[in-house]
């Protein structure tokens, strides 16, 4: 188990400094697209099947495209000629540290099955599909209703911001 | 021994690996099913590139290729040795390692959709639970190998068609994911075994596939028009459009790159059209019932053919569609018919069996079909021919 997930954690890691270390805006893109494979991967080797395939389905498939479709339409992709780090880094820096903190102490706070101390994994119960299912239709039906008048209304935006483009042009 | 017939292959696996310890047999087990699916996919690619081009002959009333073999049988293989030995172009300014990994990306997410898709009895290379999310994913994945593919080749035509292939892949993605839902959703499950076994069940004789039933054959068509439009085929072949675009996203690949990149576009028809035959064809379930002395793998491959067949059918027959019209044929009628679907098939699952829920699940569809084709038909003012002459 542990040899996997180094793999993996190595492969996640190199894909997201290479996301912040290249020059060229798409291979960042790509490299962050990497990045995102890496946690799917992840979720796999953790025996969340729906989670890890919805990862691809989702992040790879039709995250890592908007970003790169939100590169080429608003900057071009030459390497810009000065460099590409901002001067408030530090403030950047305290920021990342930040969040990193609040998800860690979210994470950690939410463990409840931690594996024992001979590294062997205490018996966790094995989600299906079926059991997201139930839950998403039962005690979860409101936030999955939220959720989908969200991404309504981002559609229509997205349709409203498109045709005034058009309108302009005319 | 019809048994043994419709286990052969993997009796067969089941032979070899026995000639190992016991600690790598799982390890080999796995390694023997990818190796016969890389050697019998690339096969059926021969064989349909074969089809395809003597098919579309005929339809253009022409011959098709007839100097290489009887009948023309081993054209393919003077096409893998003309791309093998041809030089490999790179153009200048282009992006030389995303240009490399484009076609490899699509190959290798090309057949990783093929590991869920039950080719027999006990024949599924991975028996997933949430198999069909594998598939999609994999599908999904293949979009970004098309943006990669335009990008790097640095050339104004290639990006366009990149564009134009990553817009329609992406708007044709939601009904092929929604006309599988109301698949999953009368099956009770995501696990493609399940499909396939919740059909091979007989009344009469008749199976019990999903395309006979009014929703299933709605979300059929609706499945076959979405497939036809993520594989980039004609009528909605745009993208590459061989007289507009050169070839689109894939004009400056030439030798094996461009090899892999046809390769990648016919074995992803050949998956999809075995994930339709899964979900509504029946998977590898005979036609009737007295047929079920023939091997489940001989039902699913020729089924496959056969909806390879209607693709080249297809491509012969029906003009291509313009970007814009393609595009609102997804999101204004295809996607409300969809949704619509999925209520039927909620319909039928809950009036219980009997004859009443054909009548009402069907009277719903075709109302709604010819409301929504009479409305587009209205808007866009057809009725009979005007004639203007010249005065």
């Amino acid at each position: 188990m542990s040899f996997v997930f180094y793999l993996i954690a190595a492969l996640t890691v190199a894909g997201g400094l290479a996301a912040i270390l290249f020059k060229n805006t798409v291979h960042c893109a790509l490299a962050v697209t990497v990045a995102f494979a890496g946690q799917a991967l992840m979720f796999l080797a953790l025996d969340a099947q729906f989670a890890g395939f919805a990862q691809i389905l989702v992040y790879v498939g039709a995250v890592a495209i908007l970003i790169v479709f939100a590169i080429l339409l608003t900057r071009n992709s030459e390497t810009p000629k000065d460099g590409v780090y901002s001067k408030n880094w530090f403030v950047g820096l305290v920021i990342a540290a930040g969040v990193f903190a609040v998800l860690g102490w979210a994470v950690l706070g939410s463990v409840r099955v931690l594996p024992g101390p001979g590294g062997a994994p205490t018996a966790t119960p094995a989600v299906t599909v079926l059991d997201i299912g139930n839950a998403l239709m039962g005690r979860y039906v409101l936030p999955l209703e939220i959720v989908a008048l969200l991404l309504t209304a981002a559609l229509i935006g997205a349709v409203i911001v498109a045709m005034h483009e058009k309108e302009r042009a005319k | 021994m019809i048994a043994t017939a419709d286990q052969i292959f993997v009796l067969l696996k089941h032979w070899l690996i026995g000639f190992l310890p016991v600690g790598l047999q799982g390890v080999a087990g796995v390694l023997l099913s990818v190796v016969a699916i890389i050697a019998v996919f690339p096969t059926l690619f021969a064989l349909a590139v074969w089809m395809e081009r003597k098919g579309l002959a005929r339809m253009q009333n022409r011959i098709g290729p007839n100097r290489v073999g009887p009948f023309g049988l081993l054209q393919p293989i003077a096409d893998a040795i003309k791309s093998l030995t041809k030089e490999d172009i790179v153009p200048l300014r282009a992006d030389t390692a995303v240009h490399f990994m484009a076609p490899v990306v699509l190959t290798v997410v090309v057949f990783m959709g093929i590991a869920v898709l039950p080719m027999g009895r006990n024949m599924t290379l991975v028996s997933m639970d949430a198999g069909l999310l594998f598939f999609f994913a994999m599908g999904a994945s293949s979009e970004l190998a098309v943006f990669m593919a335009g990008w790097s080749s640095r050339n104004k035509y290639s990006l366009l068609g990149a564009m134009r292939g990553v817009a329609q892949m992406i708007s044709y993605e939601v009904p092929l994911l929604m006309s599988s839902v109301a698949v999953v959703m009368i099956t009770g499950s995501l696990s493609l075994d399940k499909v396939v076994a919740a059909q091979n069940q007989y009344t009469w004789g008749l199976p019990h596939w999903y395309i006979f039933t009014p929703w299933g054959l709605a979300a059929f068509l609706m499945y076959a028009t979405a497939a036809t439009a993520e594989t980039n085929r004609s009528p909605f072949d745009l993208p590459e459009g061989e007289s507009e675009l050169v070839a689109g996203y894939f004009t400056e690949y030439s030798g094996f790159k461009w090899a892999l990149f046809f390769l990648g576009e016919y074995v992803g028809m050949l998956s999809i059209s075995g994930l339709g035959t899964t979900l509504f064809l029946g998977g590898w379930s005979a036609p009737f019932a007295f047929l079920g002395w023939v091997p489940s793998w001989f039902w699913f491959f020729s089924k496959v053919l056969m909806s390879i067949a209607v693709f080249i059918w297809i491509r012969g027959t029906l003009p291509r569609l313009r970007q814009d019209q393609l595009m609102n044929f997804a999101w204004k009628f295809v996607i409300p018919f969809t949704l619509l679907d999925l209520l039927v098939a909620a319909i039928w699952r809950f009036m219980g069996d009997g004859w009443a829920r054909w009548i009402v699940c069907s009277a719903i569809l075709l109302i709604a079909y010819a409301l929504m084709c009479g409305v587009g038909m209205y808007r866009k003012h057809f009725g009979l021919r005007r004639y203007r002459y010249a005065e």
